[in-house]
């Protein structure tokens, strides 16, 4: 085990809550996670059964299983997370599940995450971004821009996942932040 | 003879607001506009005209104001052009007329008015021709300063501007009669709909008609409305949003006024709202526009627009005079006439231009009867009206009421150029079939007038709308309501010698327009440009039909021959802070910061925005003056020691696939199918033109897994080109790609005593000795006590170096233990700046050689391109010119007096003339060095290979200077490379 101290994306020792008015957002860093996409002339719906999926996620389509969450990214391109733990073995196991039908990347530190919760996520992020959040039911994950940042928009039971870019995870967090307050 | 305050209407008589107006306290009540107060307050001159500085009063009731634009609010939040009929009364509002010196009543450009047969429309382009030179700095100036509106602050707006999309099946535009009806149907039948209206209630004229609707007034049918609107789930109400532009697709544009009926928004609130609003099907209920009538000094305060009077009377109770003389060419001024009787208001006269009209009691009506002339200083007192007969008579008023008809509100329809056709029987333009795809207009913005044909048309349109979306409508009931008189006989204006108003807001007259005619400007177009009719604020809503009649009759077309000039967004004005929502100073771009910005930050650096990337530049010290003696310090410790600079910002890319290797063959000009796996290669990717615009590295992980490094400006620009390689020019290869940038945090540690640094920190089991671990060696390994990581052993300084990358997170922590782990060995972390410095002692190029114009030839690199295979852009870079042996090449220089080069100079020969057609080349890059303690640069040179010793003479005649200088080898520092594979 490392005795390096790891930073959170917003360059703090521990993740960031704010709670505004209805929604909180909260930054979220315990999570693991692998980029897959499928080989040429390969098809990666065991890889992901051997992972607990029905298969993989269709278009714009996130899927929970066995604690892990999986979601469409673009034409054979998914993502697929799990609990973040410091060996950074999480790529690894995914690959072992899909062997040559996909290449596998680490991207657990690639992105920030902030959760969404509260009653006034759909205004928030009407506000934000161009999806029509209003009728994204949970299950759905969407690419978008965010005040210029590409991002992930998922829809779950728990509420709202938003995925950016880890070096501007300041800008996406400021963002959130000043449009919560003024909702408040 | 001046406004007061009625009874009823929608105004809350208990409950009084202060505001001020040009100084003076006055009040008003809640419900009022600014310019429903001020009438009421007895206050009708508001303003100034544009040219001629004439005194000017409230015309309308609502956006279309063309005459009274104020400043309103004070200090950083004043807001110049504001319409005073669309500005919510709030307890504290401030506001003051604009355009004039030193006061509204005594203004000393009034002057113009005097001179206004100088003063005709295209004065200036023919006046101010002489001489040449005095335009720019004399007459502009002067013209700007008499000519123009309100002015705006320079301090920063301290109010925030949100932005958002909103989606839905049918947007309704308007919520007048035909918006309400249209709204009701499409919500009732489950559609998704969004009802957006400018004002801040729902109701559009039925707010200010006395007609009953199902045994209601118009304002209790369309608040009865509203609550059923407002429960149903589906169905969206957008109060004080001003839909201003349709776009492509079904997107509208949507300006929502959050608090500007606030004195200052909540903290941290928003202001306003752009909504870019995505629509399957919009309604346009946007309701028509009432017009004047030209005639004689038609533009005195207190002549205003029929409807608009009558309005003032019935929603905000104002009277705008205690008499009212009425103006007319149709029955719907009649309505006004027996509304203003009704509140008590004395009507001398109702003048019809038509020989017949409805009958009307209790007031005399002159029939075939026009308005010749006005009286009055700064409000009318009086009119000068010649009756059928042919005699005048003078009839005393303090307001007049002019209906010229209604002209159909056709912005959001023109807005795709869509051109409007002409209607005879209602003498207006309405839109034809050409309308933006999607749209469907309702009611009198389709010409449709009479209160209950609107409300039909309202559902009618609506059920259209929904058939398209496959949405079963239900069964609708109208509700009763009393018939309306529309009867109208075209009647434009009153011919006189003197000036008639057809523009306000730009004093443009009937006079004017012949005049522009007659100098040959027959086209609407033209005719635009050169008198300015319909332009500024209000895009002449008023205005534009009258002065197309105007042009019509002396060109002896008709109207619809004539044509119609093109409406374009935004409908009203929108503010530059909404159109800038919250991307503002700071925040006007993303920032993205590496996982040492914190600790770079606590050791003081100076950073710099390098694309969206916060790069720190150089670490200052105490007692350092300046960044030249920091940077210096960074360089010398560095190639003495070692230093740490955060690479992290390099572009990475994740290749995987089996055909990995032959992709990056087919994009980098040198081979990579064959580099051994645990090796870098430093590689030049060229454009389809053959021309360089990146390098770079990768590194061979595994058979099928590459890391390619970009350089930090070209990161997006290399993924994009290998996607579009991947997918389009080679989609049989089986090649993945993603960018890992952010997923490393990525450290250069440099200089000789790199090695001994890093083995403080690597794991035992790893062996980074220069027999295990040789230069362009890479290996995934550990640091730390067991934490992955990436060794790269390759040098930009030049110098004995590696980086070395951990997972983001660990970034901070990882710089603190290098340099916590290396004070005894003198690590010095430096900045992007000594990086430059040590690059070009070494002669390594960057985006500043590598610019889009050079070959490998040019940089002196031509060997690394490889024969054996082709690449995008070898044909290309092998063309004859491409190989012109005297072409630019790469060199060193050397400044010869001591002083620095500057980057961009043009190189001439050491004496003679200095011009293009002489230029030997030009200087990429320059720097001091402190090993060699001279000023040296890199810039290529014709022919400077075979130029070695020759001296030259670095220029900028622009900022007149000159370096001497001396063509050396790029390498200035360590050539023949021994200090990088030691």
């Amino acid at each position: 085990m490392t005795d390096l101290t790891p930073l959170t994306p917003l360059g703090g020792a521990s993740p960031r809550v704010d709670t505004l008015g209805s929604v909180t957002i909260t930054e979220v860093t315990d999570r693991a996670l692998a980029s897959v996409a499928t080989r040429k002339g390969m098809d990666a719906n065991q890889g992901f059964e051997a992972l607990g999926f029905a298969g993989a996620p269709a278009v714009c389509t996130m899927a929970e299983a066995s604690g892990s969450r999986a979601w469409w990214m673009g034409p054979d391109q998914y993502m697929v997370d799990a609990a973040f733990d410091q060996s950074g073995t999480w790529a690894a196991k995914v690959k072992d599940a899909m062997g040559d039908t996909a290449s596998v990347t680490d991207q657990s530190e690639g992105f920030c995450r902030f959760d969404l919760t509260g009653d006034g996520c759909v205004d928030l992020l009407q506000r934000l971004c161009g999806l029509d959040s209003e009728t994204m039911q949970p299950g759905s994950a969407q690419r978008t821009q965010l005040h210029h940042m590409g991002c992930v928009v998922i829809r779950s039971e728990a509420g709202w996942s938003v995925l950016g870019a880890h070096s501007s995870a300041g800008s996406l967090h400021h963002a959130l932040l000043e449009v919560a307050v003024g909702l408040q | 003879m001046s406004g007061y305050r009625l009874s009823g209407g929608l105004v809350d008589h208990g409950t009084a607001l202060g505001f001020k107006f040009d100084g003076t306290s006055y009040n008003g009540l809640q419900g009022d506009t600014l310019a429903s107060a001020l009438l009421a307050n007895g206050v009708q001159l508001m303003g100034r005209s544009f040219k001629y500085h004439r005194p000017r009063g409230v015309v309308t009731s609502g956006s279309e104001e063309p005459n009274a634009l104020v400043e309103l609010r004070e200090g950083a939040r004043q807001e110049p052009n504001t319409r005073a009929t669309t500005i919510e009364l709030y307890d504290g509002l401030v506001a003051n007329s604009q355009n004039r010196f030193p006061s509204l009543k005594r203004d000393f450009l009034a002057i113009n008015d005097l001179f206004s047969d100088f003063l005709s429309a295209g004065f200036y382009y023919k006046t101010f021709m002489w001489p040449k030179a005095f335009w720019e700095k004399l007459y502009e100036p002067a013209i700007r300063r008499a000519a123009g509106l309100g002015s705006v602050p320079q301090e920063n707006d301290p109010d925030a501007y949100d932005k958002g999309f909103l989606h839905c099946d049918v947007l309704v535009i308007g919520s007048g009669p035909a918006g309400l009806m249209a709204a009701l149907t499409a919500g009732r039948a489950g559609a998704r709909v969004i009802l957006a209206e400018e004002d801040n209630m729902l109701g559009g004229r039925l707010l200010a008609e006395t007609m009953s609707i199902a045994d209601q007034s118009g304002s209790d049918w369309a608040a009865a409305t509203q609550a059923e609107l407002a429960s149903l789930p589906n169905v969206r109400i957008m109060p004080r949003t001003t839909v201003f532009g349709a776009y492509d697709h079904g997107i509208y544009g949507a300006l929502e006024r959050n608090a500007d009926h606030l004195i200052t928004p909540g903290a941290g609130k928003p202001r306003q709202t752009m909504w870019r609003i995505y629509s399957k099907r919009a309604i346009v209920a946007a309701g028509a526009i009432e017009r004047h009538i030209g005639f004689a000094n038609n533009d005195r305060p207190g002549i205003m627009m029929a409807n608009a009077v009558r309005a003032y009377a019935n929603r905000w109770a104002t009277a705008t005079a205690k008499s009212v003389l009425v103006f007319t060419n149709n029955d719907d001024g009649y309505k006004t006439a027996r509304d203003l009787m009704a509140k008590g208001v004395n009507v001398p006269a109702v003048v019809d231009t038509r020989d017949e009209g409805p009958e009307i009691e209790c007031t005399e009506v002159h029939r075939g009867a026009v308005i010749l002339d006005t009286k009055g200083r700064h409000g009318v007192t009086e009119a000068i009206v010649q009756t059928a007969k042919g005699y005048t008579t003078n009839i005393l008023c303090g307001s007049i009421a002019v209906s010229g008809g209604y002209s159909p509100n056709l912005g959001m329809t023109c807005h795709q150029r869509g051109r409007p056709e002409w209607r005879e029987d209602i003498a207006a333009f309405v839109p034809a079939g050409d309308l933006p795809p999607g749209q469907i207009v309702a009611g009198a913005a389709r010409g449709v007038y009479d209160m209950g044909n609107v409300m039909a048309d309202g559902v009618s349109q609506a059920k259209q709308a929904l058939n398209d979306l496959g949405i079963t409508s239900k069964v609708m009931t109208l509700p009763e309501v009393e018939g309306e008189a529309t009867g109208i006989s075209a009647y434009w204006y009153v011919p006189s010698k003197k000036r008639a108003w057809v523009d306000f807001q730009n004093d443009v007259t009937v006079k004017d327009v012949k005049l522009a005619h007659q100098e040959g400007y027959v086209s609407v177009e033209h005719l635009k440009r050169y008198t300015t009719l319909g332009m500024a604020t209000d895009q002449g809503k008023t205005a534009n039909v009258l002065g197309l009649a105007v042009m019509a009759e002396k060109t002896g077309k008709t109207i619809p021959e004539t044509g119609t000039t093109i409406y374009r967004p935004p409908y009203v004005p929108v503010a530059m802070g909404a159109l800038a929502g919250r991307s503002t100073l700071e925040n006007f771009r993303p920032k993205r910061l590496t996982p040492s910005h914190k600790w770079a930050e606590e050791q003081g650096a100076v950073f710099q925005e390098v694309g969206l990337w916060m790069r720190a530049m150089w670490f200052p010290q105490k007692g350092e003056t300046s960044w030249r003696e920091s940077v210096d310090r960074e360089v010398i410790a560095t190639r003495t020691n070692v230093g740490i600079c955060d690479v992290t910002t390099l572009g990475k890319i994740d290749v995987q696939g089996k055909d990995a290797g032959e992709f990056l063959s087919k994009l980098y000009v040198n081979g990579f199918a064959k580099l051994p796996i645990g090796k870098v290669r430093y590689g030049l990717m060229m454009r389809e033109d053959g021309m360089l615009y990146d390098d770079g590295t990768a590194a061979r992980f595994a058979e099928d897994h590459y890391v390619v490094t970009t350089t930090t400006a070209n990161a997006v620009l290399v993924y994009r080109n290998m996607d579009f390689a991947r997918q389009c020019l080679f989609p049989d290869m089986d090649v993945q790609i993603i960018s890992t940038t952010d997923a490393w945090a990525q450290f250069a540690v440099a200089g000789p005593k790199s090695r001994e640094l890093l083995t403080r920190i690597v794991d035992k089991d790893h062996d980074i000795s220069n027999e295990a671990f040789p230069f362009m060696g890479c290996a995934e390994i550990t640091v730390c006590g067991g934490l992955k990581a990436r060794l790269f052993r390759i040098s930009f300084s030049g110098e004995l170096a590696y980086e070395i990358a951990v997972p983001t997170r660990y970034g901070d922590a990882l710089v603190r233990r290098m340099m916590e782990v290396g004070a005894d060995l003198g690590v010095t972390p430096y900045g992007l700046e000594a990086l430059n410095v040590m690059r070009i002692e070494k002669g390594h190029v960057t985006g500043a050689e590598i610019d889009g114009r050079m070959t490998a030839l040019n940089m002196g690199l031509d060997r690394m391109v490889s024969r054996k295979k082709d690449c995008i852009g070898f044909h290309n870079s092998q063309r004859e010119a491409q190989l012109d042996p005297n072409g630019p090449r790469l060199v060193g220089l050397r400044s010869l007096n001591g002083q620095g080069i500057h980057a961009g100079s043009h190189l001439m020969n050491a004496t003679g003339e200095v011009s293009a057609w002489v230029d030997q080349g030009h200087v990429t890059s320059v720097c001091y060095s402190p090993m060699l303690k001279e000023y040296i640069g890199l810039g290529y040179v014709n022919g400077g290979d075979q130029r070695m010793g020759e001296k030259l003479r670095a220029v900028n005649p622009i900022k007149n200077y000159e370096t001497p200088v001396e063509i050396v080898s790029a390498h200035f520092f360590d050539p023949e490379g021994g200090r990088l594979r030691d």
